[in-house]
């Protein structure tokens, strides 16, 4: 994954008037990564990648590409490059003349220009549309010049903003494949910026999750997923349930806690996590409940009713009210056993490991 | 509903007849071999456009017109350009009120405009002069240039400029690469429009013009003599081809331009 620093951002700030878009961030991504991030709209995600393109001047600290300081290099002379969200194909030229475009000014012969680009074409699978005119392509094809045009420099490090919100959803799934083979076969640093979180823990070797201009979290998709740090980034990554408890003991980094159906409970501590004492909230992703049926068991369960039920196809999410919880637990079952066809109101029982609790700073 | 059906055609046909056939009789009567533009025709001829070739006033008022023409469409232009790009990139207090008074010459009687351009240009003591008749043909030309490129302006995505510098390309070969031929045919669309404008204005021509005439202003005078007739039908003609050429050389930049435009929407899929 990260052999060694491939991009250092030091203390970086971007203040649009008394507004920062970013404020004081640091990060680390390493050669060779998939490196996503994260986070809604307005977070500051984009900022943060103009600041790596070089479109935007930060307004404090630094930046440095494979050990060099490129704080106040302009774009051009950045090795980075770029696929744009709206892809910003040049209209006036074909596919190939869109993906020699950067070459040009290298003054390469025209062999050598040839072939870089036939390879970049070959890369993305657009070695048959050379010669198409801009505004005959798809929208999925003008993705793939875009990539090709920017693959074609060889740069250090790709910077792709929200590159594949302008796809519809089966298209886009399909491109999420390709594009993380794709960043596999080149070998070379890839930023994704996104506010799919689907997308990122699709893609992604690391996720740093973002809010209001700051790093919640950096770590792998896996563990952002199951061991999320706080409330508002465990929200973000899709359905949790939560659930209060009471700290009942503090000791080597780990928190014993009561739960009102649960009961006593051992949870690793969250970096950043204070509370010693008092109320705490516990996280459990719904696919971490199971339904039990008839002459199921399992070593941990609880009982409830069915309140709610929304049909997804593949899949059912259920809500199933459980006395001593102020709301109810959403679970989600694959449509497999009937879960699509529980009445409301029915009677259950739940399986849930206590491993996948997790402690939740607020 | 079937029976207005059918009276739609005849209704489309007898208003283009009404449209066209006026200016058709135009070229007919510049090839017919007799002095009046009456029927029966009198036999093919290219005499009067021969005589066109000898007639030095003529070609004087033709060298004006194209003058004249030349200018006004550069002008307005580069005027148009400026308020086109500010229009489309920039938000400013007062751009719609801005933008209505820029576009009002097209909807104010020529005739007034003409006669306080008039007005001005004697107040100033200035020489009345091709110059004069430049001036206040840009005037009523700037809002057709603007309307012109501001819907070519607006197709131009900053993020085509951003993606050219990403690539490697300093500020001036972005403006030459991509910036330049981007909007290019709307800017040729805007010169031809007005050109054209320009070439067949006739208001703001006569008042303002001094001794050196231009085409549409001889054209009047030489309507008072029923023997030069036929000459100006052979001129007349000859500016329809010229105007219809422009037009359709224009319309063609401006559907570049639009096709342009067009592909800054991403389609889905």
């Amino acid at each position: 994954m990260a052999d060694r620093s491939m991009i250092s951002i030091h203390g970086i700030s971007k203040y649009y008037g008394p507004y920062p878009a970013v404020s004081s961030l640091s990060l680390e991504i390493g050669g060779g990564e998939f490196f996503s991030l994260l986070g809604p709209s307005g977070c500051g995600k984009t900022t943060l990648l103009r600041m790596i393109a070089g479109f935007v001047e930060p307004t404090d600290g630094s930046i440095r590409i494979d050990g060099q300081d490129v704080t106040g290099t302009p774009p051009n002379r950045r090795p980075t490059n770029m696929v744009f969200q709206n892809y910003a194909i040049f209209p006036h030229l074909n596919v190939e003349e869109n993906v020699g475009y950067g070459l040009k000014r290298l003054r390469l012969d025209k062999t050598e220009e040839k072939r870089r680009i036939g390879e970049a074409l070959e890369q993305v699978r657009l070695s048959t549309l050379g010669s198409r005119k801009a505004h005959e392509l798809s929208g999925g094809q003008r993705q793939r010049v875009a990539l090709a045009r920017a693959l074609v420099m060889r740069p250090k490090v790709l910077l792709l903003d929200e590159p594949l919100s302008a796809l519809d959803k089966k298209l886009r799934e399909q491109m999420q494949v390709e594009l993380r083979s794709l960043q596999q076969a080149v070998g070379i640093t890839f930023i994704l910026v996104t506010h799919d979180q689907y997308e990122a823990l699709a893609m992604s070797d690391r996720i740093a999750v973002m809010f209001a201009g700051k790093l919640a979290q950096v770590a792998t998709p896996k563990e952002i997923y199951q061991r999320p740090v706080n409330r508002q980034v465990a929200d973000f990554l899709g359905g949790m349930n939560f659930l209060s408890a009471t700290v009942t003991g503090d000791a080597n980094g780990k928190v014993a806690a009561r739960t009102d159906i649960f009961g006593d409970v051992v949870l690793e501590k969250p970096p950043g996590f204070t509370a010693t004492e008092g109320k705490v909230t516990l996280g459990m992703r719904p696919e971490r409940l199971r339904l039990l049926w008839e002459g199921e068991t399992a070593p941990k369960e609880i009982q409830g009713t069915v309140s709610n039920r929304h049909y997804f196809g593949e899949t059912t999410h259920l809500s199933i009210a459980v006395d001593g919880l102020s709301a109810p637990l959403s679970i989600i079952e694959t449509n497999n056993y009937g879960a699509d066809d529980l009445p409301i109101g029915a009677d259950v029982r739940l399986a849930y490991d206590p491993d996948a609790l997790v402690l939740l700073a607020e | 509903m079937s029976g207005r059906l059918r009276l739609l055609p005849v209704f489309v046909a007898a208003y283009l007849l009404f449209l066209y056939a006026p200016i058709l009789l135009i070229p007919i009567f510049s090839f017919n071999n007799a002095a009046s533009t009456t029927f029966p025709l009198a036999g093919f001829t290219w005499k009067w456009y021969v005589t066109l070739a000898g007639n030095t006033v003529m070609l004087d008022a033709a060298r004006n017109s194209l003058i004249v023409g030349v200018s006004v469409s550069i002008l307005a232009t580069l005027f148009g350009i400026c308020a086109a790009r500010a229009i489309t990139r920039y938000d400013f207090r007062g751009k719609r009120l801005t933008s209505g008074l820029i576009m009002a010459p097209l909807f104010l009687p020529e005739i007034i405009v003409a006669i306080s351009l008039l007005m001005i240009v004697l107040a100033m003591g200035a020489e009345l002069s091709l110059l004069t008749v430049i001036l206040g043909q840009t005037v009523f030309c700037i809002p057709y240039s603007m309307a012109v490129l501001v819907s070519g302006f607006e197709g131009f995505d900053r993020s085509l400029e951003e993606a050219s510098q990403d690539l490697g390309e300093t500020a001036f070969g972005t403006f030459r690469r991509v910036t330049l031929p981007v909007v290019a045919p709307a800017i040729l669309s805007s010169l031809l429009v007005a050109f054209t404008i320009s070439l067949d204005e006739f208001i703001l021509a006569f008042f303002l013009t001094g001794t050196q005439q231009t085409l549409p202003v001889y054209i009047w005078g030489q309507l008072r003599f029923a023997a030069k007739l036929p000459s100006v039908l052979a001129l007349g003609s000859l500016m329809l081809l010229a105007s219809v050429f422009l037009l359709t050389l224009a319309e063609i930049f401006r559907r570049r331009a639009e096709s342009r435009k067009i592909l800054q929407e991403v389609p889905h899929g």
